[in-house]
């Protein structure tokens, strides 16, 4: 669950982190006493651990468990252990739901959304930057553009609310162009438009960063070679850039692919309401609603375990085609 | 250097169009970023009257601090207000401390067990119970209602945990084994030296986490349903997101007025805004931490 704002960004650090990991050399195993000499040599270094092994017991590890009560009817005061196990009932009752095709409508929607227009932004936003040679300018417009990613989605939100509410600037300029007062915040046609332009605009300045990180990688000696080749700066961009940041666009893609169901909770949460619920509803949302304001924890819970598996497919699977294509992949 | 080896191809027409082009449209990006926010900061101090006739603009005509003068005189956004930067404060303290305790033995190389625990960890980055699993595990904890709902279930960001170990394994050994043969302990090793080593690092991360708190809307939402221990976010959120709907559906329901909503949102944004030039320094180096390296 990533009740952090800032895990979109650190997703990219992980994927580097869980590559370190593999590269690391694997240690002969020790056995028999010389491993419990070494386990009491490092006593201190375990008594050091014990807070964050509890962290991730308790916090981690607990809900995983905790996972067993989508096959069980749960209820609180019989506990995990009591409740009586009924099997996949509740998955039959979310795949033959009245809710199932329109949630995964919605969510497969608002992924293609964010495959298409708000993945590519921060590529182009980079390449363009990359392309602008006032440095001065250059600063600016980038500590203009990472600002958003700092601000909650509250804030974004309410942001949307002032300026596309009934009262708001924007709303009041499109009713002159258009001759009548779109309601932009109560309507199904707006819902989707409205999140893809909230996702551009808080995430796109910052998506740029790991990009004109691998931008300034690029050997200059490659350009001066095409140059004396004959190249256009389009074909410069076009034959050397672009494809010196192809690796990190695969594994931005990879990282993305993993996380196209986590359509983002608070971001659609706080968009949704009465009027637009039927394109809004997405799974995150919907486990919210089914288990904490409706107490259907089990059913909720075999929703977030679907939902969680789709996911770990997406990510292997992308991973999977990365590496047939010849990139490197994340694992 | 490469830059002016290449401006021999940037005399065409063509690509001084292209400039101009590129020039005007960055322009244009970087004002639509910031250009909402001095609305709604000029908006705060403006009156009533100004806000709905004017409807928009980037400075008022008639200064007033009435919405600030209001707000701050109220209870509940004083008291919203306070709570958040406690949780914040208390929050950060404890999230830093836990990754680099945690992160420190788990840099050891020779530490046993040390991979088995480190691949626990990061199964939690690509599957976990999911939010009604946890809920359930902070009800049964006695947490809901409860500040500590906030902080605890956050404790420790395994993503951050590995970069941090990475940072800590990146420190030459013989730093540790120097002072361990003059005799001191393991959590000396770890006070004196290590935490001395990684200050910058270290306000990386407690501005990954202080931020992370401050704007988490989630875990109130979830765990906090007393509204007179609301953060900051679950105020902005009840003054400005949820009154326009309420609105259409009932005519005669009179929403907060439009200056105080400007002058929330104000507040709860000043933080980052002040804190702005630290964070982009050190949110664009931790970004960059891992992937140096890899």
């Amino acid at each position: 669950m990533s009740t952090d704002t800032i895990s979109e960004g650190a997703h990219a650090n992980a994927g580097i982190a869980l590559e370190l990991e593999r590269t690391e050399e694997r240690k002969p195993t020790r056995t028999g006493p010389r491993r419990w000499a070494g386990v009491r040599r490092h006593f201190w270094l375990y008594v050091m651990l014990v807070p964050g092994i509890a962290y991730f017991a308790i916090f981690k590890y607990a809900p995983m468990y905790g996972i067993t009560i989508a096959f069980q009817d749960y209820l609180p005061f019989l506990g995990y252990s009591g409740s009586p196990w009924v099997g996949l009932k509740h998955f039959h009752e979310l795949f033959g739901g009245p809710d199932f095709f329109r949630i995964l409508g919605n969510t497969l929607m608002l992924a293609l959304l964010h495959a298409v227009f708000v993945f590519p932004a921060p590529i182009i936003v980079a390449l363009l930057l990359n392309e602008l040679r006032i440095s001065w300018l250059k600063r600016a417009v980038q500590s203009s553009i990472y600002v958003p990613h700092f601000l909650s989605w509250t804030i974004v939100a309410s942001l949307t609310y002032l300026l596309f509410g009934l009262t708001g600037p924007i709303t009041a300029a499109a009713s002159h162009v258009l001759g009548y007062t779109p309601d932009f915040l109560a309507s199904q046609g707006w819902f989707r438009p409205l999140i893809v332009l909230q996702s551009i605009w808080k995430g796109t300045g910052w998506g740029t960063i790991i990009y004109l990180a691998a931008l300034t990688g690029v050997d200059p000696n490659l350009y001066e070679a095409a140059r004396i080749d004959g190249a256009n700066r389009w074909q410069q961009m076009w034959n050397v850039t672009l494809p010196s940041i192809k690796s990190t666009v695969v594994v931005m893609a990879i990282l993305m692919s993993g996380t196209l169901l986590d359509t983002g909770f608070e971001q659609i949460y706080l968009m949704t309401n009465s009027l637009n619920r039927n394109v809004a509803d997405v799974f995150d949302t919907y486990v919210y609603f089914m288990g904490i304001t409706q107490g259907a924890y089990s059913y909720s819970t075999a929703v977030g375990l679907f939902k969680s598996l789709v996911g770990i497919i997406l990510i292997f699977g992308s991973n999977f085609l990365a590496r047939r294509f010849g990139e490197a992949g994340l694992f | 250097m490469a830059r002016r080896r290449r401006d021999i191809n940037f005399n065409t027409p063509g690509s001084r169009v292209f400039d101009a082009v590129n020039v005007v449209f960055l322009i244009a990006l970087g004002l639509a970023t910031v250009v909402p926010f001095i609305f709604v900061i000029a908006g705060s101090f403006a009156s009533e009257a100004e806000i709905t006739a004017r409807k928009f603009f980037l400075w008022p005509h008639h200064f007033t601090l009435g919405p600030y003068q209001f707000i701050f005189s109220t209870d509940t956004f004083v008291r919203s207000l306070l709570v958040t930067v406690g949780v914040t404060a208390v929050g950060t303290a404890l999230q830093v401390f836990m990754t680099f305790l945690m992160a420190y033995p788990l840099s050891r190389r020779r530490l046993p067990g040390r991979r088995w625990l480190l691949n626990l960890v990061v199964f939690t980055m690509v599957f976990s119970g999911g939010m009604i699993p946890l809920f359930l595990v902070v009800r049964d904890l006695g947490l809901l209602n409860s500040y500590w709902a906030l902080i605890l279930p956050m404790a420790i960001n395994p993503f951050y945990l590995i970069i941090v170990k990475n940072f800590f394994q990146e420190i030459p050994e013989e730093l540790q084994e120097a002072a361990r043969i003059d005799g001191a302990s393991e959590m000396a090793v770890f006070w004196r030296i290590m935490l001395p080593l990684s200050k910058p690092i270290l306000a990386t991360f407690a501005l990954f986490y202080a931020v992370g708190i401050w704007n988490d809307y989630m875990s109130p939402l979830l765990y906090i349903s007393d509204s007179s221990k609301w953060t900051l976010q679950m105020f902005v959120r009840q003054v400005t997101v949820s009154t326009d709907v309420i609105q259409n559906l009932d005519p005669n329901y009179v929403p907060p007025e439009q200056g105080l909503k400007f002058a929330i949102i104000v507040v709860a944004t000043l933080p980052i805004l002040v804190f702005y030039p630290f964070l982009q320094k050190h949110f664009t180096k931790g970004m960059l931490i891992g992937s140096v390296k890899g």
